[in-house]
């Protein structure tokens, strides 16, 4: 379990020491443009860059390599589903028709399909490296306060914090009662009618959601005790200054969605067609 | 509305942890491959209707981009935004299912159900497709096949769970005055 | 005289949804610089009190005030929540809960950071303060990474970097193993002389609570304060008894021996009493009781051999852990937070598969076990009940478990309401669990595993966080079935009177290693595992040894049968 999701984990390169929102504008901006690009040119040079990012961050393949192959597994339901679906969607896009060999029944694979397709791992793969830069660099602790310092509410910034701070804390606690309920004969066994499958969810489910209604309880009156809502400002300890690589970091980011993004759609199409 | 005060900050905190822990529980439906009920779209509904539309709001988008990220490595934003537009929807009717002030009677889950209903119908068959088209330029065909299947599973898991929460959520906070001892 | 800093005249209070008042005109007096320990059984308003003095009433529990109350010779209803911070910093029994930043420096700063103090000043801040709780080490870890006692002096740190003048601890020693607790109350102290701080502690743990001086002792019971006298002169009297406090074990020995203790003898500290008067009463009490024959152990049930295991098949959390456990046993697991306890129950229930070892339960292997095939034959209860109820009614959570297996109704019914007979639940079958009190609860989910018919059950700290009332009641109750049923009960705790009291059996833990499987007298009559294993030697041994009693184990063995052989009667 432990080893599948993605963490924080403290280095020292030039990655980690940016601000946090400094990476959460990158990876924001980083992900729009990849969302919006069809160009496969764009897409490219992206996914090429998002490797030399990684690389840069020194993310090793034991701390995202769990859940990569989760992402493949998903990537490769979701294009054949595609296909599945819509066997001729790159034809609609593309204008073009070339049939590679057939299949079966309505299905061809056409070459305009395989590109389309192609286009859509691309643009998967250009975001992954991103979500794995962003996660495993960033100091969750900074990440609030530098939120706040750019305008978001410090309310809103404090309930990340908590999120953050409480996500081990509820896992923990989804075990043991998982546990405990196993050996009380609650089993989430595939056999079982779906609504045996629902009952024995909400066996686990109901103590976790009522004893975490508790606890909102508790840690709202601690947070009060300690004069949290006191002023309509608050300091962060571990605020972080941005400092020149920030700056420009943010300004590579911001020129390179706004080049891409023009290169995109400067025939009036985000799709790059080589086909015409 | 409900305002967001301190235990609305701790709420959306600990309910995005919840539904961030929640992510990877699913229940195959079995019948249809690759499909499973999401107990956690049961919570954000339960969330939403106690603590309102901000909290809702909250645990929908960051629960759900967390979620994603954390066990996924990639955030599915088409996916995310319905979530985040539910938990709203949801939330906008806090003060009239009156779960914590123990009054959540028949007639009060049935309110509950049509919001959620609506709010569901809106997030999936709408907004969820709309945003894969935009973004992904993904056939129609297969993104509302998704967005029903989607809604379907998630009105079936709030329906039950959901309804079945508040209603027991309701009880703990609800005065038991009337209880005697039997032989 | 000095100035009287926290004042309560003729106070009451009700909370908004009780008929009720939880306080009854309550005059009291602290002043500055004192440190006052309440004790009182739950329910008896001491935490209602408390709240009161740092503003969660009425600002976040809304209720009705009558009378006057002032603190720091300030009207609290004035101050509002935020100004009474300043003055009053409250360390919470539940130290997850108080934890709230990601690490914890953090933590720390927190007040700092909601009264906007610049980021360097709170750099040296969070630094002095570490420093006086001994977290400077820690400042970068997370809560996750933290014991239960370093989370505690991370929340004192964090009530301390804002320089209050009262300080407030909601039973501290709740959750902690005996020798944190002992630091605990240590560190207290040195804060409270260092800063020459008004200090309330709430406590219900009296002999652990004074294990440093504290000025005088307030008696809370139903509301209203039953006595507001020096330690020594409350330990003098029996109105703790009579208010289901525990009396410290030195006291109770005194006492079984037909002696009165004296004021003038100072019997605070077991260590400074005069006991000159009572050595004689005591030595001729030892002599007098008679132990019975020893019980012969039943049929070997589960035997663990050579087990280990380590997280990530790196860091070792248990290792060569060898002992079996006999039908009718009432076994104690015990030692530190953190020592692997809750490991072993984990790996005896099959939630984790063992390193190296085998777990024989009647000579067969249950590596090939499913959970729900062991929870058949090992019952386990979690520590609270609150995670471990799924239904609204207590008939439907004590049935879940036969329902999920496909019983017949009709035997569902009648082995549910056996279950609940024995549990002396059965006038309530038809309550909603939300009307329960803690103590009820629990008896509901032990009997939810009871109802399976196991026959063995572990219970992990079955009695945390109970006054000495309902922590009596659960542990009779425990006793009750492990005599009646003969089903065998392994408790995991740390707490010492448990262990002496009600099993036969201690196995203890200290870093994944196994110290000792012995008797509870013999554990903690020797140093050198009291030590290791974070436990803390008894009262009693100290007792007998000024006494000069030559085998202060067998001292202790005949105290627990005498006090067994009279609560009974």
């Amino acid at each position: 379990m432990a080893g599948r999701v993605l963490t924080y984990e403290e280095k020292n390169t030039w990655i980690h020491r940016l601000s946090g929102v400094t990476k959460l504008v990158f990876f924001l901006l980083w992900s729009i443009t990849s969302m919006l690009s069809y160009d496969t040119r764009v897409l490219i040079v992206m996914f090429v860059l998002s490797l030399v990012i990684l690389r840069a961050s020194q993310t090793k393949w034991k701390q995202v390599g769990g859940v990569f192959q989760f992402i493949l597994i998903f990537l490769i339901i979701n294009i054949l589903a595609i296909f599945l679906f819509s066997p001729d969607q790159g034809t609609t896009i593309y204008g073009t028709r070339t049939v590679l060999c057939h299949i079966a029944g309505p299905y061809d694979l056409t070459l305009e399909q395989l590109f389309y397709e192609a286009n859509i791992i691309l643009k998967y793969l250009t975001v992954v490296p991103a979500v794995f830069m962003f996660i495993v660099t960033t100091n969750p602790s900074e990440l609030a306060a530098s939120l706040n310092k750019i305008g978001v509410s410090y309310d809103i910034c404090y309930s990340i914090a908590i999120a953050l701070r409480y996500i081990p804390d509820v896992q923990d606690d989804y075990h043991k009662i998982r546990n405990a309920q196993e050996a009380r004969g609650i089993e989430m066994s595939k056999k079982a009618s779906l609504t045996e499958r629902i009952k024995s969810t909400s066996a686990i489910l109901f103590p976790l959601i009522f004893s975490s209604m508790d606890r909102i309880d508790v840690v709202s009156n601690a947070m009060q005790l300690r004069g949290f809502g006191k002023t309509k400002k608050r300091t962060w300890y571990s605020a972080k200054k941005p400092e020149r690589n920030d700056y420009l970091v943010l300004g590579f980011i911001i020129l390179f969605s706004a080049i891409a993004l023009i290169i995109t759609f400067h025939d009036g199409n985000r799709f790059y067609n080589p086909f015409q | 509305m409900k305002k967001f005060g301190i235990k609305e900050v701790v709420a959306a905190g600990i309910g995005t942890a919840l539904f961030v822990a929640l992510t990877q529980v699913q229940i195959p439906v079995g019948f249809i491959p690759n499909t499973a009920l999401q107990p956690r779209a049961a919570l954000l509904a339960f969330l939403a209707a106690i603590f309102g539309p901000v909290v809702g709001g909250i645990v929908g988008l960051l629960g759900h981009a967390l979620g994603d990220a954390l066990f996924y490595g990639s955030v599915w934003w088409s996916w995310v935004f319905p979530d985040a537009l539910f938990g709203i929807l949801v939330g906008l009717f806090a003060t009239k299912f009156a779960i914590k002030e123990g009054g959540f009677d028949a007639k009060k889950v049935v309110l509950f159900n049509v919001v959620q209903i609506v709010a569901n119908a809106l997030a999936w068959i709408l907004l969820a497709p709309v945003l894969d088209i935009l973004i992904y330029a993904e056939p129609s065909n297969k993104v509302f096949t998704q967005g029903v299947t989607a809604f379907i599973a998630n009105i079936i898991i709030v329906a039950i769970l959901g309804s079945l929460i508040g209603i027991a959520y309701s009880q703990i906070g609800a005065k038991s005055s009337s209880l005697s001892k039997e032989d | 005289m000095l100035d009287p800093i926290i004042e309560f005249q003729d106070f009451s209070f009700k909370y908004r949804a009780q008929q009720e008042p939880t306080l009854k005109q309550i005059s009291l007096t602290i002043r500055q610089g004192e440190k006052v320990l309440i004790v009182g059984p739950s329910g008896s308003g001491k935490s209602t009190l408390a709240h009161c003095i740092n503003g969660l009433i009425p600002f976040a529990f809304p209720g009705e005030i009558t009378g006057t109350y002032r603190i720091c010779g300030q009207d609290p209803q004035k101050l509002g929540i935020f100004g009474l911070n300043k003055l009053v910093g409250t360390v919470l029994q539940d130290t997850d809960g108080q934890f709230i930043g990601l690490t914890v420096a953090e933590d720390i700063a927190f007040a700092l950071e909601n009264d906007c103090v610049p980021q360097e000043e709170m750099i040296a801040g969070v630094r002095e303060v570490a420093g006086q709780v001994a977290v400077e080490k820690l400042l970068h870890h997370a809560p996750g990474e933290l014991s239960g006692g370093q989370k505690q002096r991370v929340s004192m740190a964090g009530v301390m970097v804002d320089d209050v003048e009262i300080f407030l601890f909601d039973e501290p020693l709740a959750n902690l193993d005996p020798a944190t607790g002992k630091r605990a109350i240590d560190l207290i102290d040195q804060i409270q002389k260092k800063r020459n701080a008004t200090v309330v502690i709430i406590e219900h743990r009296l002999e652990d609570a004074l294990y440093r001086d504290v000025d005088r002792i307030i008696l809370f019971g139903e509301g209203e304060i039953l006595a507001d006298m020096t330690p020594d002169e409350l330990l003098s009297t029996d109105l703790l008894l009579t208010n289901g406090i525990r009396e410290p074990l030195y006291l109770a020995a005194i006492r079984h021996a037909g002696a009165s203790v004296a004021p003038q003898d100072h019997p605070q500290h077991v260590e400074q009493m005069n006991l000159a008067p009572y050595i004689e009463p005591v030595k001729e009490w030892f002599c007098h009781v008679t132990l019975p024959p020893k019980k012969e152990a039943g049929e070997e049930q589960l035997r663990i051999e050579d087990l280990s295991y380590a997280y990530d098949h790196d860091i070792n959390v248990l290792q060569h852990i060898n002992f079996a456990l006999h039908r009718g046993e009432m076994v104690s697991l015990v030692g530190k937070n953190g020592a692997g306890k809750s490991t072993l129950a984990r790996l005896i229930c099959g939630f984790m598969m063992p390193d190296h070892g085998r777990i024989l339960f009647h000579e067969e292997d249950m590596a090939k076990l499913s959970v729900k095939e062991r929870g058949d034959r090992v019952g386990y209860v979690m520590q609270n009940p609150n995670q471990m109820i799924s239904k609204a009614m207590i008939y439907d959570e004590v049935a879940l478990g036969l329902t999920v297996r496909g019983v017949p109704e009709e035997e569902i019914k009648e082995r549910v309401y056996e279950t609940l007979k024995i549990c002396g639940l059965y006038p309530f079958r038809n309550w909603p669990i939300s009307a329960l009190s803690y103590g009820q609860k629990k008896r509901v989910t032990i009997a939810s595993i009871l109802v399976l018919k196991p026959e063995i059950m572990i219970l992990d700290e079955a009695t945390a966080g109970q006054d000495y009332h309902h922590y009596t009641e659960i542990m009779e109750f425990l006793r009750r079935i492990n005599r009646e049923l003969g089903i065998t009960i392994l408790l995991i705790t740390h707490d010492m009177h448990l262990m002496l009291e009600y099993t036969d059996r201690a196995i203890v833990i200290a870093d994944g290693e196994m110290l000792t499987d012995s008797t509870p007298a013999d554990v903690l009559t020797r140093e050198e595992i009291a030590g290791k294993a974070y436990l803390k030697k008894t009262s009693l041994y100290d007792l007998a040894l000024a006494c000069g009693i030559e085998e202060p184990a067998e001292f202790v063995n005949r105290f627990i049968y005498y006090e067994r052989e009279h609560r009974e009667n």
